[in-house]
């Protein structure tokens, strides 16, 4: 997995409450055996028109956000689907960060196992990032995971809380099945204890 | 110490605790479908790890499955074979027990869980598909997962998990006649809102949840995921053991006698902790239907469609959006909504007794001239059982079309559609933006309510067709 430590970039403002992963990738793109390649497609009934063409309001599409590396987010983003593809798709298209007063849980889980860095904060604070990601492609927001820290192009600076197992693996790119299985011996002891004691399972 | 239900299955699952409050719970029964799962096998593959528990891993095609007869002849749209024959594969090559497309047990994988007896009180049960959650309806702790988390699973047959709070919703009394799970579980929603469950898992109970079946409970977890929470769940009781026992995968003898032994503790305590607490009284619970883009956009079937400026903060303009793309205006009364399509199925609402529900309103009547209906069973023993009883006949009698088992237009990835500006009354479980297809509109209502709206062409209280002599 990609290691997550620090970013610097431009900031998308989206402020549409209850993002839902059908809205982050239509199920017509979920067909794909592979994890690669959903960047095109990403809010794609938002992006494009019928006939595939560009919509030139939506925010992804103005020049100032075509490069966008961070998105700034209404509350309950990611939720429905549990589909990653919507973080895969979110990633293709270059996005590592999301902020948001709050995550659905399928999807918070999600970004982590792609090295990507979902960001909680408080209403008033979102609010004042949500203004200045709205100020374009000079304005770009800082996030360092080491130091839980977001600060804003005028150099306003929040800190967010994070678990700190997650904030470890992110940091290090660890691979979340190889640490498993180094608990392997855990693992066998629970099965042999489980099936005594509860043969039927 | 005193525990709740969750408390109790998660203290029975855990592997390895961190001083963290990270843990590894062990899974007990792990579902495959065909669009969650070909990443996660071939990243096996690349890593050349195995299936670590074959024997509790069940796999089935159901997203992608065309549901009209001719599938037998193969899957027509390229992408969908090949994401369906990938499974095929992965199922066969790794040993998971595997129920094919053209299977009588084939069907919505949150159907037919239950249905062969996999899914067993005090289980952990994953699946890479959020209704994972309607397994709770038997006292299991159940929760969707990414396709990282289904790998996980695969290799380990555990997951990292941090537990979630306790909520409990407690539904007291009695429903009164028309009113019905999906009434209840949406009503949640309407309070806690989509995102108030976040953090939580959720334990139903009270009379009326009580008095509901085994199908109207699972209708109800199926939706926990809809109000955030990370699982639904239900204390098993005779219902849930009369349901569970016999079925093929239902343990048997000796087995049976010790696992009931057990199963009868699973219940919170009663000076057990909540974290959160709602109440709602079942009596007042009227039958509703959606009228916006998310499910907490939920209000009694005899309402008017809201003015945006009655909501609060950014929902303003969500709701602003939501009315335009669903193409309403303030104050329109729900009643007087003209629908074009009904869609009777889903892991929600295409249980036998959904189909029942519905077979009931529509005995002896006609849809409405030029609208689409169909009635897409949870299973292939579903439709066969529908079939048996004669309700196949009612629904095809009064005009709908008979359809084989899938998730079909729940999430139309198949070929069953709405189109841009189609309405459709829908037994489903998300009315977001294209989720039926794109710019297609969706009521979410329960299978009595989708009857109705078939007979009548618009939104309609159920509880009026009921009053009137047959």
């Amino acid at each position: 997995m990609d290691k997550f430590t620090t970013l610097t970039g431009v900031a998308a403002p989206m402020p549409l409450v209850n993002i839902d992963t059908d809205m982050i990738i239509p199920k017509q793109f979920l067909k794909t055996i592979l994890r690669s390649g959903l960047g095109k497609n990403l809010f794609d009934e938002m992006r494009f028109d019928d006939n595939g063409n560009e919509i030139p309001d939506f925010v992804l599409n103005q020049p100032a956000y075509r490069n966008a590396q961070i998105l700034v987010a209404g509350g309950n983003f990611g939720c429905g689907s549990s589909r990653e593809h919507a973080p895969w798709a979110l990633a293709d298209f270059g996005i590592r960060v999301v902020i948001s007063t709050s995550f659905a849980d399928i999807f918070y889980g999600n970004c982590f196992k792609n090295g990507m860095l979902p960001i909680v904060l408080p209403q008033d604070q979102v609010d004042i990032l949500m203004d200045d990601a709205g100020k374009g492609a000079n304005a770009r927001i800082a996030v360092d995971l080491e130091a839980q820290t977001v600060t804003s192009s005028d150099g306003q600076e929040f800190h967010f809380d994070i678990d700190p197992f997650k904030k470890h693996c992110l940091l290090n790119g660890l691979d979340d099945i190889a640490l498993t299985l180094a608990k392997v011996s855990a693992i066998d002891t629970f099965e042999a204890q489980a099936t005594q004691a509860r043969p039927w399972v | 110490m005193p525990k709740t239900l969750y408390d109790k299955i998660w203290d029975a699952h855990v592997v390895h605790d961190d001083a963290d409050g990270t843990c590894l719970l062990y899974i007990d029964r792990h579902l495959v479908h065909e669009v969650t799962s070909p990443q996660a096998f071939e990243g096996l593959r690349m890593a050349g790890r195995r299936v670590r528990a074959p024997e509790k891993t069940i796999a089935v095609p159901d997203h992608n499955v065309p549901t009209t007869p001719d599938r037998e002849q193969g899957i027509k749209n390229e992408e969908s074979r090949i994401q369906v024959d990938a499974l095929d594969r992965n199922a066969r090559d790794f040993g998971v027990n595997y129920y094919p497309v053209n299977d009588i047990r084939q069907g919505i994988v949150h159907i037919v869980g239950p249905e062969q007896g996999w899914t067993l009180p005090g289980m952990t049960v994953v699946c890479g598909d959020s209704h994972t959650a309607t397994h709770g309806a038997f006292g299991a702790l159940a929760h969707g997962i990414g396709t990282s988390e289904v790998e996980h699973v695969l290799a380990t047959q555990t997951l990292i998990q941090q537990k979630s709070k306790n909520m409990k919703v407690e539904i007291t009394g009695s429903l009164l006649p028309g009113v019905t799970a999906k009434d209840i579980t949406l009503s949640v929603i309407g309070v806690t809102g989509t995102a108030g469950g976040t953090g939580y898992v959720i334990e139903y109970c009270g009379q009326a949840i009580e008095e509901l079946s085994m199908e109207g409970r699972m209708t109800v977890c199926n939706m926990a995921i809809e109000g955030g929470a990370r699982a639904g769940l239900i204390a098993p009781d005779e219902k849930t053991f009369q349901y569970v026992k016999g079925r093929p995968h239902a343990p048997k003898g000796a087995q049976w006698d010790a696992a009931l032994a057990w199963w009868k503790t699973l219940k919170s305590d009663p000076d057990a902790h909540w974290d959160k607490v709602i109440t709602l009284k079942g009596e007042e619970i009227a039958p509703v239907v959606t009228w916006g883009t998310s499910p907490e956009d939920v209000l009694p079937i005899t309402s008017e469609v809201p003015d945006p400026d009655s909501f609060s903060g950014g929902k303003v303009d969500g709701v602003r959006r939501a009315l335009d793309y669903m193409g309403l205006k303030p104050g329109q009364k729900l009643t007087d909504i003209e629908i074009d399509t009904v869609f009777i199925g889903s892991c929600t609402n295409g249980r036998i007794e959904d189909l029942r529900a519905a077979a009931a309103i529509l005995k002896g009547q006609k849809i409405k001239p030029g609208l689409r209906a169909m009635v897409v069973p949870g299973s292939g023993l579903v439709r066969a059982q529908a079939e048996e009883e004669g309700l196949a006949q009612i629904f095809l009698d009064a005009g709908f079309e008979w359809r084989l088992a899938g998730c079909s237009m729940c999430l139309a990835m198949n070929p069953d559609q709405l189109s841009p500006g189609e309405r459709c009354a829908a037994t489903s479980n998300r009315n977001f933006e294209g989720r039926q297809g794109r710019g297609g509109r969706t009521h979410l209502m329960s299978p009595a309510m989708a009857a109705a709206a078939a007979i009548t062409g618009r939104l309609t209280d159920i509880r009026e067709m009921m009053a009137q002599p047959a």
